[in-house]
């Protein structure tokens, strides 16, 4: 980095590219360098890279050292910078279309692989949708039998006409599927009437961080299917 | 979910309180980025905090700070724990470590699920005892319904607090 750059000889696609994808353009003009995004940003300095850095590089044209820094992946995207900056220059999209820039193949596999299974089983984990069925049978049961007081608890799938729908992070039910059971608890005694659905049940979404628009948005299209089908008028996060 | 844990406490169906926690074991808590500042903005954060506090008492909540909508990323988003910069990742907690340390808290309340595995790795890898929970199971531990085998992440300072049937 320490060599003079000649910008002319550089296309600058990416910064062109950018530009008509975000609304607006992303405000990258507006850059007055304050750094505030940079004091408010844990990932600056991994990778020798920092907010304002990488807005100036985009800037700048440098599409080379922008599309190859693994320092899209440290970047978690989550837009302390943009609401600290007075220009509202959008950070975070820079760094989703610089991921999204990197052949499918080349990107983290871990993402990916949380992304292919939830497209394919509904989930991150992967695991099969009998399976998931099972375990939440299975734990019910256990609390039904085994606590004093819960012979009536409820934890349904595919309930026809309840009208909340509630998703669940696919890590309960694989690795610690009693903290399930909390949850359920307080929906029974706020008096919810609610259900998980068999397919497309999964409360998170791989398929946004691996920059994967297709099927970040497939995922949410069918899951939206399920929920009008069961006929659901609020979806439940559980967060 | 946070805002039905608020409206079953204003409505009585939740009959939380802090009695529990007589000792007056503090706790903090982590404001999700997705949630809170992406999404909802500073009034979930508020009903968050609600929530908190009839939880484990007003006196025990300490905040973090910055919070709410300008709080700082725990490094537990954006695909971070699932790809392969884990060293980095361990870097970027570091403001977040800080934060909590000067909070003195004993237990950082995340809800986010992401937030919960990245704070607990933080604490691991650095060496520090606090431990990391999620709100319903101090709702739950609150309320006197919360059995033996849903205590994964309590500390054996809460491992037999208010078990169901054991409570006066």
């Amino acid at each position: 980095m320490a060599d003079v750059l000649s910008l002319e000889e550089r296309a600058a696609s990416f910064r062109e590219r950018v530009k008509s994808a975000i609304p607006g353009g992303g405000n990258l003009d507006m850059c007055m360098l304050c750094g505030t995004c940079v004091s408010g940003c844990p990932a600056s300095g991994l990778a020798g890279m920092d907010p304002r850095k990488f807005v100036r590089m985009v800037i700048l044209g440098l599409d080379e050292e922008v599309l190859s820094t693994p320092w899209v992946w440290m970047c978690t995207q989550c837009q302390r910078c943009i609401y600290a900056c007075p220009m509202e220059v959008d950070i975070p999209k820079l760094v989703y279309e610089a991921r999204a820039s990197w052949p499918r193949d080349q990107r983290p596999k871990g993402i990916r692989a949380s992304c292919d299974h939830h497209v394919q089983r509904g989930g991150a984990m992967g695991i099969p949708k009998e399976d998931w069925i099972f375990v939440v049978q299975d734990v019910l049961a256990d609390v039904r039998s085994t606590q004093p007081g819960w012979e009536n608890l409820e934890a349904p799938i595919d309930k026809k006409g309840a009208p909340y729908y509630l998703n669940q992070n696919s890590r309960e039910p694989v690795t610690e599927p009693e903290e399930m059971v909390p949850l359920w608890k307080i929906l029974h005694l706020c008096g919810i009437d609610w259900t998980y659905s068999s397919e497309m049940w999964g409360g998170e979404n791989y398929c946004m961080f691996l920059a994967d628009d297709d099927n970040w948005a497939r995922i949410i299209a069918q899951q939206a299917r399920i929920v009008d089908e069961l006929g659901c008028h609020t979806f439940i996060e559980t967060e | 979910m946070i805002e039905f844990y608020a409206k079953g406490i204003r409505e009585g169906k939740l009959k939380v309180n802090s009695k529990w926690n007589e000792a007056g074991i503090k706790f903090t808590v982590q404001d999700p980025c997705k949630l809170v500042r992406q999404s909802l903005g500073d009034w979930i954060a508020d009903e968050l905090r609600f929530v908190v506090k009839a939880v484990v008492g007003e006196e025990n909540f300490v905040d973090m700070v910055p919070n709410k909508s300008n709080n700082y990323c725990c490094g537990g988003g954006g695909g971070f724990l699932q790809n392969p910069y884990v060293e980095e990742r361990l870097k970027f907690g570091r403001l977040k470590l800080e934060q909590i340390d000067r909070t003195g808290a004993k237990y950082v309340i995340t809800p986010c699920h992401n937030c919960h595995s990245q704070i607990m790795e933080l604490a691991r890898h650095y060496g520090r005892d606090f431990k990391v929970v999620h709100l319903w199971t101090l709702i739950c531990l609150s309320l006197g319904i919360l059995a033996e085998n849903e205590r994964l992440y309590l500390g054996d300072d809460l491992k037999e607090c208010n078990l169901p049937g054991k409570h006066a």
